[in-house]
């Protein structure tokens, strides 16, 4: 939580440096343990639905194809999670993006290639100015990122009210490209989706860049102690998150071809929730993006069993998000506890 | 140097700002409204602008003051929106499930049903947060995320619409010319107040807000303190989730109370408790609520298309938060309001990006303050 960063003496603020030293040995333990957890899922899939398809390599490859935009969104809350901060405009900014994109598509004619840039500039730009306040005014991120929510969600309907279906031939072809893997296809989306994970990882864990993140959200006392350039590392993460987001809302236009001001409605939660079944410390500074990957694979996995099950309604996708969460997150506690005696 | 000693400790009063704030926005509807502030009496019952400002701010206020308790001690509770829908899912399909909807004894049997599962939650957050030492955000996301889906399951996915005179009572009935939930929440918010500032119980909820483990040492339970705030705040929301669900005499599993929580944060900080602990005033909350619900109004009143309401509170949000921020104010104001105003946490500088200056606030936040 953000605040427990910003004080030593906060209650609960178990996170000393000791215990992040001693974490040390197996922070890659609840990365292991959402995989096989996912691992288990799919087996257990597999051996009620196989007469139903559930077999298929496609069925797996839609995981991706279905849940890009979320990994994606999902992989920009690692950062700032991982920064000791929370972002609660990330479905806001995603609605926002799809109905930017629809209406300068639709209404207004441009080339979705122009477009494009445009949204993601908007959508960094949105994380940049929170970034700002965060650190210059020593607001608490979630009030910060709470009025992000609003403006971005407010904005949507300031657009339009309606949704805007995209009909944009260049649109839906590159929504319907296919990029044929022998056993399946994937969309260009979960490729991109892919494609910014590979980049994060390289990121968070082969630059500077990456490790002043760790650092912040490890201990921010003693990150700016040492001398990291402690406010440029908090405003690049929340524009990161902002950027992610965009991308996000791109791809899920592509998924959806419209813009609607309340898509993506509660999304920043599966993003908090993937990255945190994915392992990472809501405290900062432990954890990793690969996690996040199969948080949300977890949750897409959740997704299709309950279709496959077909007699389950929707909302146990929300009782099962649940569950899950709270059985991680005790997970976490057991093993922080059991590391500390 | 040219204030007066009068104005500056007017200004550094912790309710100076959000006071402030609800003026203007009260007085912005004036010109828009001539007969904003008239009170008119029509068939016994109190109507105008500001009777329905409190009306239907009033599960903002309650959902907010527990809010505020929970956040004295240094947490966060993310779950009363759907403790709101799960206690008016709870009550409302008791309540349609009896053949006489009218009953006294069904309704109040509806009532300890729907709030017994909001205080089943509240000791779950509790046990979490208290118990199991786990982030309170993290603690609480858990029936964010999962109580939406419970609401559902127990309304089976439908609006349960109910048709009982005692249960309209509570969130769309008049008592004394006044609306019902006006009472509530002032009986609520009495008794808080009552027993948080006229009893030891205050003091001891912020000390475990400004240090939970030095609170244990020197012999306050912090454990018992921090279940019993969840157990209140979760309370309080379902009060709210009464109210709401009585007010439209519907449950609706999947919007009832949506976002109320963001709401009630921001009323929270709004009224000036920090995110941190350590201090909290129900008062100001009192007032942050009344002006996100004063926002909403106005936004109305003065003919703004409604759309744009969530922009303004964005701006109306970020305006109040740079306000309230020492550093803000030592920037924009200089030494007029900024050398004094910081709460004695910061002594004005612009050397803003400096360690030395930053490590002192953080040092110096989890402060006391008993109004």
């Amino acid at each position: 939580m953000s605040t427990a960063t910003k004080t030593p003496t906060a209650p609960d603020s178990r996170r000393t440096p000791s215990r992040a030293a001693q974490l040390l040995g197996d922070r890659r333990l609840p990365v292991v343990v959402t995989a096989t957890l996912f691992l288990v899922m799919y087996l257990v899939g597999l051996g009620r639905y196989q007469n139903y398809g559930f077999g298929e390599p496609q069925v797996f490859l839609n995981l991706f194809i279905d849940n890009g935009y979320l990994l994606v969104a999902a992989v920009g809350a690692t950062f700032v999670i991982l920064s000791g901060g929370i972002d609660l405009s990330v479905g806001s900014v995603i609605g926002f993006t799809t109905m930017l994109t629809a209406w300068l598509v639709e209404k207004q004619g441009l080339p979705i290639l122009v477009v494009i840039p445009i949204a993601l500039g908007v959508g960094a730009f949105g994380g940049f100015l929170m970034g700002y306040v965060i650190h210059n005014f020593e607001i608490q991120p979630f009030i910060v990122t709470l009025a992000g929510l609003f403006l971005f969600r407010g904005l949507c309907l300031i657009i339009s009210k309606e949704s805007i279906a995209i009909d944009d031939s260049s649109v839906s072809s590159m929504a319907q490209a296919q990029a044929q893997l022998g056993v399946g296809f994937l969309s260009i989306g979960a490729i991109i989706a892919l494609v910014v994970l590979a980049i994060a990882f390289y990121v968070l864990h082969y630059t500077r860049f990456g490790r002043r993140v760790y650092a912040i959200g490890g201990n921010e006392q003693s990150a700016l102690l040492m001398g990291l350039p402690q406010g440029g590392t908090k405003i690049a993460v929340y524009t990161v998150s902002g950027f992610c987001s965009a991308l996000a809302g791109l791809l899920f236009t592509l998924y959806i071809q419209s813009g609607d001001p309340l898509h993506a409605t509660g999304m920043e939660l599966d993003a908090i929730a993937a990255v945190v079944i994915g392992g990472t410390l809501l405290t900062g500074g432990s954890g990793y993006v690969v996690g996040t990957l199969f948080g949300v694979l977890v949750l897409g996995l959740i997704k299709s069993i309950i279709q496959f099950e077909g007699t389950l309604s929707s909302w146990w996708t929300k009782i099962a998000t649940g569950v899950l969460l709270c059985a991680f997150i005790l997970i976490q506690r057991a093993m922080t506890a059991r590391k500390k005696t | 140097m040219t204030t007066t000693p009068r104005w500056r400790a007017l200004t550094q009063h912790h309710l100076f700002w959000p006071v402030a704030v609800l003026v203007v926005l009260l007085l912005i509807n004036v010109p828009f409204t001539p007969d904003f502030f008239s009170i008119k009496m029509t068939d016994g019952h109190l109507y105008g602008s500001l009777v329905s400002i409190v009306l239907f701010g009033s599960p903002l206020i309650l959902v907010a003051v527990g809010m505020t308790l929970v956040i004295a001690t240094g947490g966060i509770d993310l779950s009363v929106g759907a403790v709101v829908a799960i206690t008016g899912a709870l009550t409302c399909s008791y309540i349609s499930d009896q053949a006489d909807q009218d009953s006294l004894s069904g309704v109040f049997l509806a009532l300890g049903i729907g709030l017994v599962a909001a205080v089943v939650c509240g000791l779950w957050n509790g046990f979490l947060v208290a118990r199991m030492g786990i982030q309170p955000i993290i603690a609480t996301l858990i029936i964010m995320v999962a109580g939406r889906g419970v609401a559902q399951l127990i309304t089976d996915g439908q609006i349960i619409t109910i048709n009982s005179e005692p249960y309209k009572l509570i969130g769309g009935g008049y008592w004394l010319t006044l609306p019902f939930s006006i009472f509530v929440v002032a009986a609520v918010v009495a008794v808080t107040v009552a027993l948080t500032r006229r009893t030891a119980l205050g003091l001891l909820v912020e000390s475990v807000g400004g240090n939970a483990e030095a609170s244990r040492l020197v012999g306050i339970r912090s454990m018992r303190i921090k279940i019993m705030v969840y157990v209140f705040c979760a309370l309080c929301a379902g009060i709210a989730g009464l109210m709401i669900s009585s007010n439209t005499s519907a449950a609706d599993g999947n919007n009832a109370g949506l976002w109320i929580e963001l709401d009630a944060i921001l009323a929270v900080v709004i009224g000036g408790t920090s995110l941190l602990g350590g201090r909290f005033s129900i008062g100001g909350t009192v007032v942050g609520a009344l002006v996100i619900q004063t926002l909403t109004t106005t936004i109305y009143t003065i003919g703004v298309p409604t759309q744009t309401n969530l922009v303004f509170k964005a701006a109306v949000v970020i305006v109040v938060c740079l306000l309230q921020s020492p550093k803000f104010r030592a920037k924009v104001f200089g030494n007029k309001f900024g050398s004094g105003a910081g709460s004695g946490a910061k002594g004005g500088g612009t050397s803003a990006a400096t360690p030395a200056d930053t490590a002192p606030t953080t040092a110096a936040a989890p402060k006391m303050e008993v109004s």
